[in-house]
């Protein structure tokens, strides 16, 4: 290890990444477009879901169901009904994604259900949707516990739900704040891994490497030299996001922002060794950058990113303990949206430790100072 | 003095397998100090696999091998920091100016700031290259480039050179000059060995080595391997050399033959029979002739060489 020769390494790969323009601008660009693209766009809360209402009692009680539904904004209705059939046709032609029904006898059950008769009486409200959406099912769930007992008896006390949700951490249920940490993991895992894998394969698909083995320089001293500048770039990445998501989105930094550029700087190296791990599969560019993406999709749909981790079935939650996104996501989550301390979320750093100290040392494992 | 001193290389037995395939067969290599040593051969013949083994690049199958000294691969990286290695494709930085590649290399050679400052301006000096100092090395001549190879492979002065089909992307000229800066290295006591597939370049050389199909076929001074060669050239003028030679095919006695402008070279084996033979043969198909006896060069010596793999080496 000879820090003139790791410096010289450092400096030509700086070089050369100032004159590769798209790598450059890639480096600033993809987290801007990112952010803006998801911070926008990933809404997983229910907002003006098309609907339309199918009332066939037609009372004055159906129509203030009608008017509270709307007004809670998670419908829109945009069709008044007569019949079931043309409730049929539009769902079926997915031009609105469920349907308030009105029963005619809404009226009779309505009075019923204050009446404790046995058996149940038959629900006064009907919500019809399309179940070929999950995320729709769920908002209908949570609207069919809509307290109906005010409408019949304004008068009457609020009657105690069943279940209070109660919305911790995203008191307004804004997407973003929740997006944003994640996305931080999910721009270093597209970037780091990539960059890294395709930087060293670089040298071997354009033969740099056949002059340089042929020199004093050592495989170690070649690969932290090529990784180095990427450290640095990550943390610039990191910027980026935070600022933006603070500027646009609003999005809280609730604990340390050592801590959280501590959590940043472990998932980078994690992802870097994931990156030079490639490299000693890959023989050309397009294979590490083939090998790069085919980490990417589980990264990201498995780490909790994108679907509740707790929800996955058992293998898949063991399988997304190796990423590191995994851990990161975990880590991100709960410094920015909870106030954490990273003392307190060491085990997820012990376990991006590991997966550093494993994938180098494969890596270490498989590279040899010969063409051979 | 000792006589390992006396050898920058000794090989013995080098052999390299890829599967099935041998690329290099059984090659015995001496090569003295500051000499040029020549590596003959059609593309495929194991020069680089050769050189690259002599490097420590590859592991040899068999064979021992002693380069400056060091037992290879065991001392390869020892022997790494006195040898210079120019690849048959150009392996520098074409995101690179040419001072940031030659300042990269001395770096990597561990040549303090001020001591490469100044060995990188004698040799954009000696290389021509002091007006392309800040010109990508993407962007130059094949000529340019690769005087850039050459300078960055003997940066750190190295004892020995190798190198691999170093003029294949060149213009004449620009080999012409490259050779001149050959032998001032040589002058200077470095050893060369380089791989070629020009013949004028394999005449240059002190020594040769001819292989073929990975194994050592000639191995000789150019004049000594010409002088040993078992047959005769001749050279054959008539009207039409193209009839002449497909009256002559398939003649058990030659060796070859090829179109040479308006005359055609026939290679026959030993003895003055041959030469009767082919008058004779002419003569019979109506073509009039006159056939003159002249020195071999080196391009017979390789087509024999090169013809008979299972045969013998030519030893001179």
């Amino acid at each position: 290890m000879n820090l003139r020769r790791l410096f010289s390494i450092v400096l030509k790969e700086l070089r050369q990444l100032r004159r590769d323009r798209l790598t450059f601008a890639m480096i600033v660009g993809i987290p801007t477009m990112q952010l803006l693209l998801f911070g926008y766009a990933i809404n997983l809360d229910i907002r003006q879901l098309p609907a339309a209402a199918l009332d066939q009692a037609q009372t004055a009680h159906a129509r203030e169901v009608v008017a509270a539904l709307a007004e809670t904004s998670v419908m829109d209705f945009r069709y008044h009904l007569k019949t079931p059939q043309e409730l049929d046709e539009l769902l079926r032609g997915g031009k609105i994604s469920a349907a308030l029904v009105i029963p005619a006898d809404f009226e009779r059950r309505l009075a019923e259900q204050n009446l404790d008769t046995q058996p149940w009486p038959r629900p006064p409200l009907q919500i019809v949707v399309d179940g070929s959406d999950q995320v729709v099912q769920q908002a209908a769930a949570q609207l069919a516990l809509l307290p109906l007992q005010n409408l019949l008896n304004p008068a009457a006390p609020t009657p105690v739900k069943n279940v209070e949700i109660v919305n911790f951490y995203n008191p307004a249920r804004l997407a973003p704040v929740n997006t944003v940490p994640g996305l931080i993991g999910v721009i270093l895992t597209m970037t780091m891994v990539l960059f890294t894998a395709m930087a060293i394969v670089r040298e071997r698909e354009r033969g740099n490497l056949e002059f340089l083995i042929a020199t004093p320089v050592s495989p170690f001293e070649l690969t932290l030299g090529k990784v180095l500048p990427f450290v640095g770039i990550g943390l610039v990445q990191v910027t980026v996001v935070l600022l933006l998501g603070m500027l646009i989105f609003h999005v809280p930094i609730r604990g340390s922002l050592l801590d959280v550029y501590g959590a940043a700087l472990a998932f980078i190296v994690a992802s870097l060794s994931l990156g030079v791990f490639l490299s000693t599969l890959a023989k050309t560019q397009f294979q590490s950058m083939q090998l790069a993406f085919f980490t990417f999709l589980p990264q990201i749909l498995l780490s909790g990113f994108m679907f509740p981790f707790a929800g996955m079935p058992k293998p898949a939650q063991w399988l997304a303990e190796i990423f590191p996104m995994t851990h990161f996501i975990r880590l991100i989550r709960g410094i920015m949206l909870r106030g954490a301390r990273l003392s307190e979320l060491w085990p997820e750093l012990a376990a991006l430790a590991a997966f550093c100290v494993v994938t180098l040392t494969i890596a270490v494992l498989r590279t040899r100072k010969r063409l051979d | 003095m000792d006589k390992a001193n006396d050898n920058a290389i000794v090989a013995r037995g080098l052999t390299r397998r890829f599967g099935d395939l041998v690329a290099v067969d059984h090659v015995d290599l001496t090569v003295a100090r500051a000499q040029v040593y020549g590596f003959l051969g059609p593309n495929g013949s194991g020069k680089s696999t050769t050189i690259r083994m002599l490097c420590g690049l590859l592991l040899p199958t068999e064979g021992d091998i002693d380069v400056l000294d060091c037992k290879i691969p065991q001392q390869a990286e020892a022997l790494k920091r006195r040898i210079g290695y120019m690849t048959q494709k150009f392996s520098l930085y074409d995101d690179l100016t040419v001072y940031e590649n030659l300042d990269f290399v001395a770096a990597v050679h561990e040549l303090s700031r001020t001591d490469a400052r100044k060995r990188i301006d004698e040799l954009l000096t000696t290389y021509w290259l002091t007006q392309q100092r800040d010109q990508l090395a993407g962007t130059m001549s094949g000529g340019q480039k690769q005087r850039l190879a050459l300078a960055a492979s003997v940066l750190h002065k190295p004892e020995l050179l190798l190198l691999d089909e170093p003029t294949s992307a060149v213009d004449p000229q620009s080999r012409r000059e490259f050779w001149d800066s050959l032998f001032a290295l040589a002058d200077q006591g470095t050893t060369i060995l380089v791989s070629t597939h020009y013949m004028d370049e394999a005449e240059r050389c002190h020594r040769l080595a001819i292989l073929d199909h990975g194994r050592l076929v000639a191995d000789g001074s150019p004049r000594d391997l010409c002088a040993a060669l078992p047959g005769q050239a001749l050279l054959i003028e008539c009207a039409n050399p193209r009839r002449a030679q497909t009256a002559l095919d398939g003649e058990p006695a030659i060796v070859s033959m090829a179109q040479i402008g308006a005359h055609l070279r026939v290679l026959v084996h030993d003895g003055a029979d041959a030469r009767a033979t082919i008058a004779a043969k002419l003569k019979a198909q109506g073509i009039d002739a006159r056939i003159d006896a002249v020195e071999a060069n080196l391009e017979d010596v390789f087509v024999v060489a090169t013809q008979r793999p299972k045969n013998k080496a030519v030893a001179a």
